[in-house]
């Protein structure tokens, strides 16, 4: 096992590296940088000045100073766009307020989706199975910013349950939070419901009842077990996704989350921003999918944890 | 069964081996029309996609109040109850709602429908040649989709279309066919990751089996391989990921759109008419309701009927599943 987990620990500073170079790739394509527009009233020289110190002229002064400085200082270097903030403080302030809304909705997802999933496969073909499919299907077939609108426009504008576009209360938790779930609810249903289906015709499921227990303690102890291997190895990727914010359910609700970065930061070319957001995703996803394998070998003992071999 | 005609000369794997116990009445149907879903979702895409393009003549290449781009200042902003040709209202420079909904569904579901088309080539590619020669070309190729999976989908795709509209404008001199191109590829290149993952773990338990051995003894070429005995045998799990790929991708545009780099106006798609009519709709003292209700309910009912369609058929395909079906 902990053989396992420093073989995986040190492929991440290669996929990092590997994920900093593509980045670095597209963003020199893209045209323009914050510095050369015109709108902006800085005189040429503090221009020149920022050019020469940001490397904006050359790629490899860039690449020759910056992951240097990051290796070695754990420094993302000043906001390109807002020379005046620094990465590290842009990241340090909003991904705290996206892990803690990712942390509620992929709870909120994980229970009701399990629950949901859990229900729809004991009443499988009848009316609650195609309802809640669809009604799960449903939330997922608009658009997000169709529906977090719709949330707010209805529950915080209309019915005044909520606050418009405060942040700072656990009360402003819940609009975002919803409308952040619905996608990760809509796969866990989904995915709970097969699985559930699966278990409920297993062997072990007909002993458990045959020696007289309950059906509640059958699906209690046996089944939701079983049925929540496939559910884990989603949750890997969609806690990372969560976690790192979304760009229109942080813009709706007016979240100062990490998720307004991974648009802003672009539109704006703000090279430096651009490397820390992704790198600092890459690291979530890299992460919580070590997470999700070492969780699955702890809630099925069967599994053995191989070093090398392809995860696919 | 269908399954079974093929079943011992081209070595179908046993997910597409049929289930037994099926009763004789079911022997004449064939197995997609026993699936509700794959019956209502099909059914309903069927007729989205018949209606849109039907109506092509008079919304694309039309000159009456039905074409896309009629502007008309005197039905600005009709409601759908006063507007006996538009039927759905009008929006503010009084171009017929309907008219543009049909276009763009048109151009939604033709978004959709290359996403998938280029996550199928790039996916199955990349995953046959992964699983099938295993190795370090495997090794490579998913550590290369392990890297792509760990960057941010969102962040690419606008860097991706920011980075190459331009040029490529310059290079095909029209702006519009430009615009349409990065898009496609933009929304194609991220969302082929999954088919790949799937393909090569199908092509891993296929290449195990005796007759891609005897194919290889027979000393046939990786290509005739490839095309007549893997690829017939993995039409199933391509079908139902591309159908799941399809509203991903018009998803993923309407996001675009959102964010005012989708399509670019005067073409509608049927996100890009949701965003426009947001605001409209949601405004508390006079909401132009229309705008947004039915450029989304379109847009809902495809999704739903593709998702629908996506689950029925991976159902299908999967004996394991036999049992979740309704």
């Amino acid at each position: 096992m902990g053989k396992f987990i420093l073989y995986r620990l040190a492929q991440f500073p290669l996929i990092l590296a590997i994920i900093y170079l593509v980045t670095f790739a597209l963003v020199w394509v893209a045209p323009g940088d914050p510095l050369d527009q015109p709108d902006r009233n800085i005189d040429p020289g503090t221009k020149q000045a920022l050019r020469q110190q940001f490397h904006a002229d050359s790629a490899v002064g860039f690449l020759a100073y910056y992951p240097w400085r990051l290796i070695t200082t754990g420094d993302f270097g000043p906001s390109m766009a807002n020379p005046d903030w620094s990465v590290n403080e842009i990241l340090l302030r909003s991904l705290p307020v996206s892990i803690t809304l990712g942390l509620f909705a992929i709870l909120l997802a994980t229970v009701i989706g399990v629950a949901v999933g859990t229900l729809a496969a004991l009443a499988r073909g009848g009316v609650f199975d195609w309802l809640s499919l669809s009604l799960t299907l449903a939330g997922i077939s608009l658009p997000s910013f169709v529906v977090a609108s719709l949330l707010l426009s209805l529950f915080a504008v209309k019915l005044g349950w909520f606050g418009v576009g405060s942040w700072g209360s656990v009360r402003d938790l819940v609009l975002p939070g919803i409308a952040l779930s619905l996608l990760p609810m809509a796969y866990i249903a989904r995915l709970t419901r097969v699985a559930m289906i699966d278990v409920l015709s297993s062997d072990f499921v007909r002993t458990a009842r045959a020696k007289g227990l309950r059906r509640s303690a059958v699906i209690w102890r046996h089944c939701l077990r079983n049925a929540f291997l496939p559910v884990l190895s989603y949750l890997g990727p969609a806690m990372a996704i969560a976690m790192t914010g979304s760009f229109v359910v942080e813009k709706v609700f007016n979240v100062p989350g990490l998720g307004q970065h991974f648009v802003n930061s672009v539109t704006n070319r703000d090279r430096t921003l651009i490397l820390g957001v992704v790198l600092v995703y890459g690291t979530m996803v890299l992460l919580f999918n070590l997470l999700v394998d070492l969780a699955y070998a702890w809630v099925d003992p069967r599994i053995e944890m191989q070093v090398g071999g392809g995860n696919g | 069964m269908m399954a079974d005609e093929g079943n011992m000369t081209t070595g179908k794997p046993d997910m597409m081996v049929a289930p037994v116990g099926q009763s004789v009445s079911d022997r004449h149907s064939p197995r997609y029309l026993r699936s509700g879903r794959v019956i209502i979702g099909g059914g309903f895409l069927l007729l989205m996609v018949l209606l849109c393009l039907g109506s092509l003549p008079w919304t694309l290449w039309g000159s009456g109040s039905l074409y896309y781009d009629h502007q008309d200042s005197v039905r600005s902003l009709l409601g759908p109850d006063d507007s006996i040709p538009g039927l759905m209202g009008s929006d503010k420079l009084g171009r017929s709602l309907l008219g543009r909904c049909l276009v763009g569904g048109t151009i939604s579901l033709f978004i959709g429908l290359s996403a998938a088309t280029i996550s199928v080539v790039l996916g199955v590619l990349v995953g046959l040649l992964a699983g099938y020669h295993g190795g370090w070309v495997d090794g490579l190729l998913m550590r290369a989709v392990d890297v792509l999976f760990a960057l941010p989908y969102v962040l690419m795709v606008i860097l991706i279309k920011v980075g190459f509209e331009d040029h490529l404008a310059n290079l095909l001199g029209n702006q519009m066919l430009a615009n349409l191109l990065v898009l496609l590829i933009a929304i194609g290149s991220v969302s082929w990751l999954t088919m790949a993952r799937v393909i090569r773990g199908q092509v891993l338990s296929l290449r195990a089996q005796p007759f891609i051995e005897a194919a290889q003894a027979a000393g046939l070429g990786e290509g005739r391989i490839f095309m007549r005995h893997l690829l017939p045998n993995l039409v199933g799990p391509i079908t139902v990921y591309a159908t799941l790929i399809v509203p991903q991708a018009i998803l993923q545009e309407s996001f675009l759109s959102f964010l005012g780099i989708g399509i670019q106006p005067p073409l509608p798609t049927w996100g890009s008419l949701a965003a426009d009519g947001l605001l409209p709709a949601l405004n508390s003292i006079s909401p132009d309701w229309w705008l947004l209700l039915f450029p989304c309910l379109l847009l809902a009912v495809t999704l739903l009927s593709l998702n629908f369609l996506g689950d029925g058929l991976r159902d299908l395909f999967d004996p394991k599943r036999e049992s979740a079906k309704i």
